[in-house]
């Protein structure tokens, strides 16, 4: 019973509308600059040893650079992850186990990033 | 309901798109590259945590993971994470340019395929022997 301006407002069968669409490009688009930073750090820290990552990695600017890379690639990830989901796994029961368990994954992977990157900032 | 004479079976039709009958074109290589690359790099984000958390850990943490990586497997792994990152870096620019309108004629669809898979190649070997040549390592 809904009018056409109501269907619209309610977002139709998929429940949501151009968001994923649009958190997708949003993050692809900071990845850029941030994944090339993130290659110019790993490769300038090749064959160097834990002191030289520890003294690069405590530095504020270098540390806030890399918890944003870790934050907005697993957050890409997770968008990506979950339309992989979408497209192959049919069955409800495993479809949101894995949603559940790509969600959990990602959170449980940043968490470890950022405390990890506190704890060289506090040495 | 199965048995019911009146319900006519099926009829099994090939699904687009028919990927057990065409030829792959490469447009169609890059597609499912650009996913598989897409996991390749969320797995990948793992041993980024462990990297940072063993740099955290001090020289025994940071050795273990050391140990692990230039082993002949952990080596493998990584080279497999660069050309993961360098085509979906080169593929995802892509796609954005693809966003934006351009790139959609069959001529430069097919064009972009290859750029894309030669950039990528190119680009996670030069990382690698940069490296090998002793060219890394800058940030000491």
């Amino acid at each position: 019973m809904n009018t056409p301006l109501q269907r619209v407002q309610g977002l139709g069968a998929a429940h949501s509308g151009t968001g994923h669409f649009w958190r997708e490009r949003v993050t692809a688009v900071a990845l850029v600059p941030l994944s090339l930073w993130f290659l110019y750090v790993v490769i300038g820290l090749a064959g160097t040893t834990e002191v030289s990552a520890l003294v690069f990695l405590a530095h504020p600017w270098n540390a806030i650079l890399m918890a944003a890379f870790a934050v907005i690639s697993l957050y890409h990830a997770a968008l990506g992850l979950q339309v992989v989901i979408d497209d192959y796994v049919h069955s409800p029961g495993s479809k949101i186990f894995l949603l559940l368990l790509v969600r959990f994954a990602v959170i449980a992977t940043g968490s470890t990033c950022i405390f990890a990157l506190l704890r060289i900032a506090a040495q | 309901m199965a048995d019911n004479p009146q319900v006519p079976e099926a009829r099994q039709r090939p699904l687009s798109p028919h990927l057990t009958i065409y030829r792959w074109p490469v447009t169609m290589m890059t597609s499912i590259t650009h996913r598989a690359t897409g996991i390749a790099l969320s797995l990948g984000m793992l041993i980024l945590a462990w990297w940072l958390v063993s740099i955290s850990n001090g020289p025994e943490g940071f050795d273990s993971f050391h140990a692990v990586m230039d082993s002949p497997l952990g080596l493998l792994v990584l080279f497999g994470i660069t050309w993961s990152l360098t085509f979906h870096f080169c593929s995802g620019v892509r796609h954005l340019a693809w966003d934006l309108g351009y790139g959609f004629s069959k001529k430069d669809s097919r064009l972009g395929s290859i750029w894309v898979i030669a950039l990528s190649v190119v680009g996670a070997v030069a990382i690698f022997a940069w490296v090998w040549t002793g060219h890394g390592g800058y940030l000491r």
